[in-house]
């Protein structure tokens, strides 16, 4: 990796209580890149997640975010240098509309661009940014459509756009797939491939293996919270350390 | 059939009245978790503005009636944005502390106003026209009625669309369906707080004029007891819920009247009992929605 990585992790650990959650992991991750995290149940890919976008402090070890030390900052400073993420678990309003919701993240990047008084027009910046994320994740038809009504896959591509709409240069996605209908995971992933088309750098921890490996150019495979291999698909899946954490040591 | 008309038209300026007081309970306990037991002196203190206003102009006049009118809201709205910014907002998530605060303005608002302007009732005069009265299918009804019904339909419409369609409304909406996740958004919704405070106080100060022209006139208490039925028509209504809090303001205040004429003076009883039966049979309320 020739360019200043967009996002590294050195000697990351996380100690809880005397256990070791994240064990010494090291990783770079270049400016475009996308970066799947993969492994089994409890391996510490949420809770590495985590770390890296502030929600938890790591014991020792330090974040960085486009070469800055990052690692003291609390979330919304890194939120607000541009790194987004989304959860496991739906954070949309479930009473707003498609569109109100992008708008409410955009109106929160825009901060104090935002007046009382002024009505969103059709040319509002607020407004504009929502309607051409809304475009970007494929839900301009649902534009109107109250949030809690969508389908799991589209409230998915929902959260991603309201993501986008905070022009994060570093997504997290935290297991996007997870509840998704197997009809809606291809235009899921298509949205994912778009959005990393587009120059964003993307770390994506999924269990669904045929979408990490024809998604990402590196895989990253977690296991007791170290970090096993860090390599391309066809290289990580070929490593003999990786198959015995997924299929078990031989008898 | 003409007393059911008049039992109907007056039960909704009633409901009119409580409805101005319920919207900004329900907004600010739908935002912040707040239960405002100050509300009623918003609208005391908005009627007593009002007066003042009447008795420096032409009493009987409608420019007085809506420059009183105009005061009071401002009166009202100023002074909860006050109240919020300067107690409510160190007090945030800590709801004892909260109801002490509040029902300790409460009764040191009304301590105060007995101390300005007395505690005898002080009785007040509109336009004239406001004492005739206007005949709908054979009922005689008090045209106040119809300004009361009027003014809250006016700001029901006016916060719906301030609501739907202005950049803060829509914070405040997403806020009343999950606060944390606003602010995780980096929105301040602090701000948002102090002007859902300032549209209640508006709204409970619109209120206070317009009880004072309802009941004829002003005392230290009126707050406090249109406060009551507020309440009860929040939680039928389903707390946080606008939409919620104006149905069951007419409900109330309709049944209250029937049951006034037709059972004897037991309005309030029915009242207590039909808020006792909602939260049995739906403690959500109306159109609450899920805790």
């Amino acid at each position: 990796m020739s360019a200043r990585p967009m996002l590294a992790v050195e000697h990351l650990c996380l100690s809880i209580g005397g256990a070791r959650i994240i064990d010494d992991v090291t990783f770079a991750v270049a400016p475009g890149e996308m970066l799947g995290v993969i492994g089994p149940n409890g391996a510490g890919k949420t809770t590495l997640f985590n770390l890296i976008s502030g929600l938890l402090a790591p014991s020792t070890g330090t974040v960085f975010l486009n070469g800055r030390d990052v690692t003291a900052e609390p979330i919304h400073k890194r939120a607000r240098a541009g790194l987004g993420r989304t959860f496991q678990t739906s954070s949309l309003f479930t009473g707003l509309t498609a569109t109100e919701n992008v708008r409410l993240a955009a109106q929160a990047k825009l901060g104090a661009a935002t007046s009382v008084i002024r009505f969103p027009r059709r040319t509002d910046v607020a407004t504009t940014i929502a309607n051409d994320r809304l475009a970007e994740v494929g839900l301009s038809h649902h534009a109107k459509t109250i949030a809690g009504v969508l389908s799991h896959g589209d409230k998915r591509k929902l959260e991603i756009a309201m993501l986008l709409a905070t022009d994060p240069r570093v997504i997290l996605l935290d297991e996007p797939m997870a509840g998704v209908a197997s009809g809606d995971v291809h235009g899921l992933t298509d949205v994912i491939r778009q959005v990393h088309a587009s120059g964003r750098t993307v770390l994506l921890v999924e269990h669904h293996m045929e979408v990490v490996l024809g998604l990402v150019d590196r895989v990253a495979v977690m296991h007791h919270g170290e970090l096993l291999a860090c390599d391309t698909p066809t290289v990580v899946m070929a490593d003999p350390a990786v198959q015995a954490a997924y299929l078990g040591a031989p008898l | 059939m003409s007393t059911i008309v008049l039992l109907i038209i007056t039960g909704l300026g009633l409901g009119a009245l409580y409805f101005l007081v319920a919207s900004g309970l329900s907004l600010i306990y739908g935002l912040m978790g707040v239960l405002n037991f100050a509300h009623g002196s918003f609208l005391t203190l908005g009627a007593f503005a009002g007066l003042e206003i009447a008795r420096r102009m032409d009493g009987a006049s409608w420019i007085t009636l809506f420059a009183s009118l105009v005061v009071g809201a401002v009166v009202g709205a100023v002074v909860a944005a006050a109240t919020e910014f300067f107690l409510i907002r160190r007090l945030y998530n800590r709801h004892i502390e909260q109801v002490l605060v509040t029902v300790g303005l409460a009764l040191a608002t009304v301590a105060l106003f007995d101390g300005i302007w007395g505690t005898d009732p002080t009785y007040v005069t509109g336009p004239a026209w406001f004492s005739e009265t206007t005949e709908i299918l054979g009922a005689k009804v008090p045209n106040d009625r119809f300004v009361l019904i009027i003014a809250a339909v006016l700001v029901l419409l006016g916060i719906v669309l301030f609501l739907k369609f202005t950049r803060f409304g829509l914070i405040i909406r997403a806020g009343v369906e999950n606060r944390s996740m606003v602010t995780a958004l980096g929105i301040d919704v602090r701000k948002a707080f102090t002007v859902v405070f300032a549209i209640g106080g508006a709204a409970a100060g619109l209120g206070g004029v317009l009880a004072s022209h309802y009941f004829g006139y002003v005392s230290p208490q009126l707050g406090g007891s249109l406060l009551i039925f507020a309440f009860i028509v929040t939680v039928i209504g389903g707390l946080g819920s606008l939409a919620g809090a104006a149905i069951a303001s007419a409900l109330v205040a309709v049944l209250q009247q029937f049951a006034n004429y037709y059972l004897g003076g037991t309005g309030d009883l029915t009242v207590v009992l039909l808020l006792a039966a909602v939260l049995l049979i739906r403690p959500t309320g109306l159109l609450g929605s899920k805790a």
